[in-house]
């Protein structure tokens, strides 16, 4: 039977991770190879890396953050923000990256990911998108790290992303997410039952429970969080452990 | 020993490349490569492959020779070659992704979507599954029935002779993970990408 997914993410800027885990053991905290090692180790289904990176000077830190962490991290690594072009797409996975996620770029050029799928395969390409609900039953599409609203209704957009060939998406709750209130459920169900290509649920996590939630009543393929294992409110190890006793099909 | 992956510009094959660079010990180069008397010179080859059945065939195809000296290393001189993901789907006559493409005919079957029971099982199946054994295969030494491997597919391939078949996974209907022919191995799952287990099975092949 096929597990559930547990997805730590970590954000990543100028090539260090911002809100890591501070384990006692670690020699460099702000070390992203350091910090997917122990998520690996730790059980983590995948790993997640958001660059946050702002100035694009910078950018090119990402790409060395990956090249190492693939070397010592043998579990799934996706690698997403800032991603604007078919060549940020193919630099990413020649250093190692395993799937990309696109979000702005995506929305404002339906071909990208039409290009990518047909160039890299589906399998790599994770469609992330931030959503917020903005009217009764309607969730709008944002862009830019949440800044901007576009008039895109996200249960549309996922269905658009699916035939476009995504093999993914990566679903944000603009409203939930850093309240520590659990998934939009609402928004996350809605979407499930609308395509048929897995569903990663992500913003919001406080507890175990709203892991379960959004695989048991949002109908998420995986589960996405940051806060909680970052200041290590629970461990990867604790998550699963509950989900299993809960009847929540992991990979223990 | 010289393993070799073949790297015929298809596909993301990093991680490939760093897991077997992971395991493999000071007596044993690992090359990436798409020169055929490289290849040729190889105790044991790695094919890889990534994105559709029709696009990896494609890209063989597009290198003049290839597919004669891998058939010449895989069938000739029968040589151990593990085919990952659409790298084993290929060994298979016929695939039916984007259109209807020839395979590699090593294996006679075909390449087919997973039957997702009109919707009820989301496609690519995506995530780490519990293989379960059907024989004992060498690539399996030290490897518990059960474990857990990490996948990400459509397709499936169905090979006429079910012998052939290692492992298979429960998803939807018992979908054919592994196979293990003679010298010819290949592993629908992603071992590079299957943590600690997953190294034992390239360990496994490199020490065959």
């Amino acid at each position: 039977m096929l597990k559930n997914r547990i997805i730590p993410c970590l954000d990543v800027k100028n090539g260090r991770v911002v809100k890591g885990i501070n384990f006692i053991e670690l020699k460099d905290a702000g070390d992203p190879v350091e910090q997917a090692k122990v998520y690996s180790d730790s059980g983590a289904d995948e790993i997640c890396f958001l660059d946050i990176t702002a100035s694009n000077e910078n950018r090119e830190t990402i790409y060395e953050v990956v090249k190492k962490t693939s070397k010592n991290c043998f579990v799934p690594l996706t690698v997403g923000g800032g991603v604007r072009s078919i060549e940020d797409i193919n630099k990413l996975l020649n250093c190692g990256a395993d799937k990309v996620s696109i979000n702005t770029a995506a929305v404002q050029n339906h071909n990208l990911i039409k290009e990518a799928a047909k160039r890299f395969g589906s399998q790599c390409i994770v469609v992330a998108i931030d959503a917020k609900k903005t009217d009764e039953n309607k969730w709008s599409v944002y862009t830019h790290g949440g800044r901007e609203r576009t008039d895109i209704d996200a249960i549309e957009y996922a269905k658009i992303s699916e035939s476009n060939g995504a093999g993914e998406i990566l679903l944000t709750s603009m409203d939930k997410d850093g309240t520590q209130s659990g998934y939009d459920i609402q928004l996350t169900s809605k979407i499930t039952k609308a395509i048929n290509i897995p569903v990663i649920a992500s913003g919001g996590v406080g507890t175990l429970d709203h892991l379960k939630d959004g695989i048991v009543k949002g109908g998420a393929s995986a589960v996405l969080a940051a806060s909680i294992f970052h200041f290590g409110t629970f461990s990867i190890k604790e998550a699963k452990e509950y989900l299993k006793s809960k009847n929540v099909s992991v990979r223990v | 020993m010289n393993v070799t992956i073949v790297d015929y510009k298809s596909g993301n094959i990093s991680s490939v490349i760093n897991s077997f660079q992971a395991v493999a010990q000071n007596n044993i180069n690992i090359n990436v490569t798409e020169d055929l008397n490289q290849i040729k010179s190889s105790d044991k080859i790695v094919l890889p492959g990534q994105g559709s059945f029709k696009s990896c065939v494609d890209a063989l195809n597009s290198i003049s020779g290839l597919v004669d000296t891998l058939k010449d290393f895989a069938l000739v001189n029968k040589k151990p070659l593990l085919g990952i993901c659409v790298g084993l789907q290929m060994f298979a006559d016929v695939g039916y992704e984007e259109a209807e493409t020839k395979g590699l005919g090593w294996i006679p079957g075909k390449v087919s979507k997973i039957d997702n029971k009109n919707g009820k099982y989301k496609l690519p199946h995506i995530g780490w599954n519990e293989i379960e054994f059907m024989k004992n295969s060498k690539i399996y030494n030290g490897i518990e029935n059960k474990s857990h491997m990490y996948f990400v597919h459509s397709y499936e391939f169905i090979p006429e002779d079910k012998s052939v078949i290692s492992a298979t996974v429960d998803y939807s209907t018992r979908v054919v993970c592994s196979i293990e022919k003679e010298n010819l191995f290949g592993t629908q799952f992603h071992p590079e990408k299957s943590d600690k287990l997953g190294l034992q099975i390239i360990k496994n092949f490199i020490n065959l």
